[in-house]
């Protein structure tokens, strides 16, 4: 048996920032993709308060929610860092981290409302990504300058889902000329090999969205 | 100049989060004050992304987020500890002071945009749902065992991060005239509430019950008039 196990879900951004946090470390483990229509035992066994994927499972013992999974792996292999060691650098990974956590999912929203409803949807959305773009990422490559960290993988899911969601709606959101340096960083991200690698099919990934 | 500020606002409990671990550490700092209704440029300026309190300035340099402040804090001034020095103790106390924060916002559980007191009939069944719902979770899966604190024997981050459930949520029932916390139906949790309350700094660093309460019953009083 592994010593380190994965419960996941192709679908959601939440499972690849762990996959992408252990492929980066170089850290073997089992996956284990959750039907969530019909959550195993193992699953409600270890996160019995929210009963959501992804749960990591060291040496037998669960971590939930993935911003605090991604804690623990930086903790416990400390290799390849993906935090900076600076404590006010790394108070402000945080912050941006719990603003992915809080305001990211508005986006995953967009292709379950209609009419008036998306409209709102979508504007939030667009601030959303304004407020990443000037403040978070500045001119760097990365949210944390050079290299790619955890702020990155936080933000995972907006390098691969807009896309996804444009093809839906069949009109433009995170335009080049308007997101100019969120866009830059989607292609940076993306050429990183261990998230090259590990990526959802773009083409599945449309079929269940339509 | 002192080196360490912390902008504030006296009804919040996510202001008191940061209070709370400055002076478990024994940390001096000088306390600004906000008018939430006029927020000065400073703040504007340290916290462009939220505008909102609290917001620890450190040397100049602004770190924003009730639960982050204190994380800073930790790394900064190591004694005493407020996070276990175990990774997966660490993990489960994140777990916790996450899932404080996630549902304290959903519940509104800060006067200032509190369900339960402003509304009435549908909305504020719907809100106090919700807080039996959390208060439930806390009781059968964050306070099993008999723990004095979330952490064990000692206060920690997480208990500090549930400081509202302690003491705010009490005047906010109050305010409204609803009654959601039952001892008996929470018996850890009420142990906790007076373990929590009877820690020196945290018994001399609450927020004035009676001034609030007034200000609450001030606030629905408007609100209800004005539909």
């Amino acid at each position: 048996m592994e010593q380190v196990q994965l419960l996941g879900m192709w679908l959601s951004p939440y499972s690849y920032r762990v996959i992408w946090a252990l492929q980066l470390k170089g850290i073997a483990y089992e996956y284990i993709e959750e039907d969530l229509s019909n959550k195993s035992p193992l699953l409600l066994q270890c996160n019995p308060v929210h009963k959501k994927i992804p749960v990591l499972i060291h040496s037998g013992k669960p971590i939930c929610e993935s911003s605090v999974i991604l804690e623990y792996i930086e903790e416990i292999w400390p290799q390849n860092s993906l935090l900076p060691c600076d404590p006010y650098e790394r108070a402000i990974a945080r912050f941006w981290i719990k603003f992915a956590d809080d305001k990211g999912p508005i986006v995953w929203k967009i292709c379950g409302t209609r009419g008036e409803e998306r409209q709102k949807v979508i504007e939030e959305s667009l601030e959303m990504l304004k407020t990443i773009e000037e403040h978070g990422l500045g001119d760097k490559k990365f949210f944390g300058g050079d290299k790619i960290s955890m702020v990155d993988i936080a933000f995972g899911g907006l390098a691969y889902w807009p896309g996804v969601i444009e093809k839906v709606l069949g009109r433009n959101l995170l335009e080049a000329h308007k997101f100019p340096r969120l866009h830059a960083w989607t292609k940076n991200f993306k050429e990183v090999p261990e998230i090259k690698e590990n990526l959802p099919d773009f083409g599945r990934l449309l079929k269940r969205q339509t | 100049m002192a080196v360490v500020k912390l902008f504030g606002a006296w009804t919040s409990p996510y202001f008191y989060r940061v209070i709370w671990a400055l002076k478990l550490k024994g940390i001096p700092y000088e306390c600004i004050e906000e008018d939430l209704l006029n927020k000065s440029p400073l703040l504007l300026q340290y916290n462009p992304v939220h505008k909102k309190i609290p917001v620890l300035v450190h040397d100049g340099k602004p770190i924003c987020e009730s639960t982050i402040i204190p994380q800073y804090i930790e790394e900064i001034w190591p004694q005493p500890s407020l996070l276990p020095s175990d990774p997966y103790e660490r993990a489960m106390a994140r777990f916790w002071i996450k899932f404080a924060d996630d549902k304290l916002i959903l519940l509104a559980l800060s006067p200032s945009i509190s369900k339960m007191y402003r509304a009435s009939g549908e909305e504020q069944e719907k809100a106090v749902k919700y807080i039996l719902e959390m208060l439930e979770t806390m009781e059968d899966h964050g306070l099993i065992g008999g723990k004095k604190f979330f952490g064990g024997d000692k206060i920690s981050m997480v208990d500090m991060a549930f400081g509202a459930v302690a003491h705010w949520l009490g005047v906010i029932e109050d305010a409204a005239g609803l009654k959601i916390f039952e001892a008996h139906k929470f018996p850890r949790l009420q142990s906790w509430i007076q373990n929590f309350k009877e820690v020196p700094i945290i018994k001399e660093n609450l927020t004035d019950r009676d001034k609030m309460f007034a200000l609450l019953k001030r606030r629905r009083e408007m609100l209800l008039a004005s539909k």
